[in-house]
C-alpha cells in the first residue's frame, strides 16, 4: 500500500514481455516458460535485498536464458525434447507482434479446457507462481503444477504456433472470443470467491482486470475488449457493499449503494459509452456491461430502469440463448409486469428436460418471485428447496437466511 | 472446478470380502499398488486434492460436550462396523461425471484372488466458498 510499484509489480509486468522474447527466439513454450520462471523465482529472491537492476529486464532475459539453455541441456540428456527442437525451427524472423496479446492467444487456446486454459493464462501472462495459482483455486502445489504442465504440453501437441491470427482472418473472431471467454471466466471466478470464506484467496478478478486492461491497450479499437473491461469495472464497483461485515452476502436489491466505488462506475460507463459509436453491433460483453450500467447508476433497486434491464436482456437472449439469461430477463419482467408474469417464464425453464429444470437457482428465483406476490409459503418451500441444492456456502447461508426472515414474518 | 468426497467404509463390498487382516501378503499388496497408482494417476491428471487413510475404528473415540462442563469421552466401537469411514479422496474435477469414474476405480480395487471388491463408494460434492458455482 505505499504507492510505489513493488518488486513483485515490476516482476508481473516484465514476465510476459521475457517470455514472448524467449519463445520467439526458441520457439519451445513449455520450457521458455519454466526457464522465465526460474529467472522469476531468482529475482524475487534477490532483488528485494540487492536492489532492482538498472536494466530488470535485461536481466531477467539472461538470466531465462541461461536457465532455458541449461533445461535443454538436461532435457537433451534425458533425450526427450531433441526431436521437438529440431522440427521446431526458432521462430528469430517473425514480426514483432505485441507480448500480451501473443500470449494471451497461446495460453487461450481453444485446444485447452477452461480451467486449464484459466491457469495457463494466470502463469505465463499474468506471472503468478505455480504456488499463488494453487492457493488460488484451493488445491496442493503439485495438483496445480501438473495441470500448467499439461496445459502448456496440449498447447504443444495441438501445433499451436506463436502467432496471432491476422485481424481479418476467419480464426481472428472465434480466437478472440476465447481469449474474452477466459479473462471473462477469471473474473467471475475472483468476484464469486470475494464473498466466500476464502478471502485470502490470490485476487483474481483484480489479475483479470490487469490483463484485460493489457489486451485493450493492443486492441482499442475493438468494442467488444472494451465492453468487458466496462462490465468488470461496473461490476467489481459494486464488491465494497457485497459482503456484510460478518461476511454474508447482500443481494443487489439490498446493498448499500452508497458504499460503491463511483470511480470505477465513472469509467466503466465511459468506456462503454466510448463504443457507442461501433460499427458492430453490441455483442455479449457489451449488453452485459450495459446491464451493469443501468443498476449502477439508479439510486435504488425500485428507482431502476428495469424496461431497460429487461430489452437488454432479451437482447443478449436472442444473441445467446442461455436458460441462466432467461432466468435474470424472468425477475426483470417481474419487475415491469409483476411477479406472475416473472413466475410464468420460469415455468418454461422449469419444465422436464429443460437444462436448468430443477436447479436451485430457479427454486431461488422462484422463492424471490412468491414473497414479491405475498404468497410467503410457497416462498419458503422454493428457499428451502434451493438452499438444499446449491453447492455455494455464502449462497446456502443467504438462502437460509432469507427463509429465516420471511418465517419471523 | 467442483469438488468431490470419495468416501470408502469398511463395507465388505458385493463380494463380501473378508477383513484385509485374512488377505494373503500378494492381495494386500495387490490392492495397495491399485491405490497407489490410481492416485499416482490422478496426481498426474491434476485432479487429486488429497487422500486420507484413516486408523482402525477400535481406536476411535466419541466426544459429547455441553460447552461448559468437561468432555465426556466414550470409545468406539461403532455398532454398525461397516458403516464406519475407513478413509477418503477429494477429487478436483470437471465435472460429477468424472467424479463417479473415479469412485468406479476406487471400487473396483481387488480383494482376494484379484476379484473387484465392489465396495460402495460414497461420493459426495463439497460446498464452495464462492458465491456462484462455475
Amino acid at each position: 500500500m505505499t504507492g510505489r510499484p513493488s518488486v513483485e509489480d515490476l516482476l508481473r509486468d516484465l514476465a510476459p514481455q521475457v517470455l514472448a522474447i524467449l519463445v520467439r527466439r526458441f520457439g519451445d513454450f513449455a520450457l521458455c516458460e519454466d526457464a522465465v520462471q526460474e529467472a522469476l523465482l531468482t529475482a524475487a529472491r534477490h532483488w528485494p535485498a540487492g536492489g532492482v537492476p538498472d536494466n530488470p529486464r535485461g536481466w531477467l532475459l539472461r538470466a531465462a536464458t541461461r536457465q532455458f539453455t541449461d533445461l535443454v541441456r538436461s532435457e537433451r540428456s534425458r533425450r526427450l525434447r531433441e526431436e521437438r527442437m529440431v522440427r521446431e525451427p526458432a521462430a528469430a524472423g517473425a514480426p514483432a507482434h505485441d507480448d500480451t496479446l501473443v500470449l494471451l492467444f497461446m495460453c487461450c487456446h481453444p485446444a485447452l479446457t477452461l480451467a486449464s486454459a484459466v491457469a495457463l493464462t494466470l502463469r505465463a501472462a499474468g506471472g503468478l507462481t505455480t504456488a499463488e495459482i494453487a492457493s488460488a483455486y484451493l488445491v496442493p502445489e503439485a495438483t496445480m503444477a501438473q495441470r500448467i504442465s499439461r496445459a502448456k504440453q496440449r498447447v504443444e501437441a495441438s501445433g499451436a504456433r506463436f502467432e496471432v491470427p491476422a485481424l481479418d482472418s476467419e480464426e481472428w473472431t472465434p480466437r478472440l472470443r476465447a481469449v474474452l471467454h477466459v479473462l471473462y471466466l477469471m473474473f467471475n471466478e475472483g468476484y464469486a470467491a470475494s464473498a466466500g470464506p476464502a478471502l485470502h484467496r490470490v485476487e483474481l478478478s483484480g489479475e483479470a482486470i490487469r490483463l484485460t486492461r493489457a489486451l485493450r491497450r493492443v486492441l482499442p479499437a475493438d468494442a467488444e475488449v472494451a465492453g468487458l473491461l466496462a462490465l468488470m469495472l461496473l461490476t467489481d464497483a459494486r464488491r465494497p457493499a457485497r459482503t456484510s461485515p460478518a461476511g454474508e452476502l447482500v443481494p443487489l436489491d439490498e446493498q448499500d449503494r452508497g458504499l460503491w466505488d463511483r470511480r470505477l462506475i465513472r469509467e466503466g460507463a465511459a468506456l462503454l459509452a466510448s463504443t457507442f459509436g461501433s460499427r458492430t453491433p453490441p455483442g455479449e460483453y457489451r449488453l452485459q456491461a450495459a446491464i451493469a450500467a443501468v443498476h449502477d447508476q439508479a439510486p435504488s433497486a425500485v428507482a431502476t430502469d428495469w424496461p431497460q434491464i429487461l430489452a437488454l436482456y432479451g437482447m443478449l437472449e436472442r444473441l445467446r440463448p442461455n436458460p441462466v439469461v432467461t432466468l435474470n430477463r424472468a425477475v426483470a419482467l417481474a419487475m415491469v409486469e409483476g411477479p406472475a408474469a416473472g413466475l410464468a417464464l420460469v415455468d418454461d425453464l422449469d419444465a422436464p428436460g429443460r437444462p436448468l429444470a430443477g436447479h436451485h437457482r430457479l427454486h431461488a428465483v422462484r422463492a424471490h418471485l412468491h414473497e414479491m406476490a405475498g404468497d410467503v409459503g410457497s416462498a419458503l418451500v422454493h428457499y428451502r428447496a434451493a438452499a438444499a441444492r446449491t453447492t455455494s456456502l455464502p449462497e446456502r447461508r443467504h438462502l437460509m437466511a432469507r427463509a429465516a426472515r420471511l418465517r419471523a414474518g | 472446478m467442483p469438488r468431490f468426497l470419495l468416501i470408502v467404509n469398511h463395507d465388505p463390498g458385493l463380494t463380501q470380502a473378508p477383513p484385509m487382516d485374512e488377505w494373503t501378503p500378494d492381495e494386500v499388496a495387490a490392492h495397495m499398488n491399485y491405490y497407489e497408482a490410481l492416485n499416482r494417476e490422478l496426481i498426474e491428471s491434476g485432479e487429486l486434492v488429497g487422500v486420507t487413510i484413516l486408523a482402525d475404528p477400535r481406536q476411535a473415540r466419541i466426544v459429547h460436550c455441553d460447552g461448559a462442563s468437561s468432555a465426556v469421552v466414550t470409545d468406539g466401537p461403532y455398532p454398525e462396523s461397516k458403516e464406519v469411514v475407513a478413509g477418503f479422496q477429494v477429487v478436483d474435477v470437471e465435472s460429477e461425471a468424472r467424479a463417479v469414474e473415479i469412485a468406479a476405480r476406487v471400487s473396483a480395487a481387488p480383494g482376494p484372488a484379484g476379484v473387484p471388491i465392489q465396495q460402495p463408494i460414497e461420493v459426495r460434492q463439497v460446498m464452495s466458498g464462492s458465491a456462484e458455482e462455475p
